[in-house]
């Protein structure tokens, strides 16, 4: 019989989470950001958190909403435009940041997840990236050693997911969700639609249950448009 | 001189059919504007779609599809969707063809600086660094001079790099160049634009051939 991982909403998900934490959050800008967890643990209000997201959210939502009540104490990402407050406590030396290439991110929770340690790649050689890290060449080309990202709570938001914490993302919403839930200690997976065990084909999941030791529906999720683009009717 | 929808114009036809292309965000997201119809190309946006179509229809946006600069998007037919390590294992492992990125500064050995202006706030190098680290083909689009009118082409790059040796191709405002044996070489002119003035917008050596024809941008 599966394993249950059925919470009662975001309160239960985040349960445990405490001051001085790593938690790691999935997203690409506001798509596919765990809205609901966030949420809570601005309501919990743990402090000092190094936080793992691709970007840190606005200034008042997604990440932002943390970085408003003074949560975060660093942050490891790719990019982190779109933020005032954010550029206030960098400047102001309150927050770290530690900025990576988009990939090697991607790829250091990936190998977190997969107990990989370590991996070499060619992405940042030869840039301020590369400082302190081991250069190997490989087939004549140069290459810098990444070491593996881990979580004490991976915060993940899916579209839809059964009990047994199995997950189908929608469209790009799906991002770094899948490697963030691989690499969490403990993993809590949000969903859109919380759906009877059996009701998703095995053939089509797109991560396995394994990774997620929570599930929760989310409720009222806004999926704020950061960048509005479209084309009008009449010129299309 | 050409302005950015012609250098996206120009670098249109560096395309092939058959290829998959990422473009930067700015001037290269332009380029898919003007891909030949009919011809089979897939632009592949590092947040996680492959088959990437042109903005929505007003009122049919939808904010979990987007590319890498947070723009709603829509998905032509046979497009896919997949996690950030998936999407870059395409990027490095060399399955993208064509990388089209823009620079603050390219040096005449290829190096790129695109990310960090020392003393102002850093936003982070996002996917740029992966992209340039492994692409087969990377063009940079970009003006040939900054707002303050200095060269962009550069002995060496004075901002924090991107990537080293990487950049085979420039195209601005003025010329097409190619980067090789340590200098640039001029191979086309913009449209009314003289050989005299591309030598005097480029800091880094350039090497001028004979005949420089003037590009043919239709």
């Amino acid at each position: 019989m599966a394993i249950s991982k059925t919470v009662e909403g975001p309160e239960a998900g985040c349960a445990g989470v405490q001051s001085g934490m790593t938690l790691m959050l999935g997203g690409f800008g506001l798509c596919g950001i765990p809205e609901c967890s966030i949420a809570e643990l601005v309501k919990l209000g743990a402090k000092d958190l190094t936080c793992i997201s691709n970007n840190a959210g606005v200034d008042d939502f997604g990440l932002g909403l943390l970085l408003q009540k003074r949560q975060i104490r660093k942050m490891i990402s790719s990019y982190v435009g779109e933020n005032d407050e954010f550029e206030r406590q960098m400047l102001s030396g309150e927050l770290e940041v530690d900025l990576i290439p988009q990939g090697s991110l991607a790829e250091r929770c990936r190998a977190g997840g997969a107990g990989i340690p370590a991996f070499f790649t060619p992405a940042g050689y030869g840039t301020e990236v590369a400082e302190g890290k081991e250069v190997r060449e490989f087939d004549g080309k140069p290459h810098i050693l990444e070491s593996a990202l881990t979580a004490d709570f991976a915060f993940v938001k899916a579209w839809k997911g059964d009990s047994a914490g199995n997950l189908v993302f929608k469209a790009t919403a799906r991002n770094f969700n899948p490697m963030m839930a691989m690499a969490g200690k403990i993993t809590v997976a949000e969903v859109e639609e919380l759906v009877p065990l059996g009701a998703l084909d095995p053939n089509e999941i797109h991560l396995p249950g394994i990774f997620v030791q929570r599930i929760f529906q989310g409720t009222e999720y806004e999926k704020r448009i950061e960048q509005r683009t479209v084309q009008t009717r009449e010129t299309a | 001189m050409l302005d950015k929808n012609g250098i996206a114009k120009r670098i249109a036809q560096e395309v092939r059919d058959g290829w998959y292309v990422n473009l930067g965000i700015g001037i290269p997201t332009l380029v898919a504007n003007f891909i030949p119809a009919g011809m089979e190309v897939e632009f592949q946006s590092e947040n996680g779609i492959l088959g990437m179509g042109p903005f929505p229809l007003e009122g049919d946006e939808d904010a979990d599809l987007i590319n890498a600069g947070k723009q709603t998007i829509t998905a032509m037919p046979g497009a896919v969707y997949f996690d950030s390590a998936t999407s870059f294992a395409m990027i490095r492992g060399r399955h993208v063809q064509l990388t089209v990125l823009g620079a603050m500064e390219v040096a005449q050995n290829g190096d790129i600086a695109n990310w960090k202006i020392p003393g102002k706030m850093v936003k982070g190098m996002g996917g740029a660094m992966d992209l340039v680290a492994s692409a087969e083909n990377i063009i940079v689009a970009m003006m040939h001079t900054n707002r303050a009118g200095a060269s962009k082409l550069l002995p060496s790059c004075s901002l924090p790099l991107t990537g080293v040796g990487c950049v085979k191709r420039v195209v601005t405002n003025l010329a097409v160049m190619d980067i090789k044996d340590g200098a640039f070489h001029l191979v086309e002119r913009a449209p009314g634009v003289t050989v005299e003035d591309i030598a005097a917008a480029t800091a880094g050596k350039l090497v001028i051939p004979e005949n420089v024809p003037e590009m043919n941008i239709g």
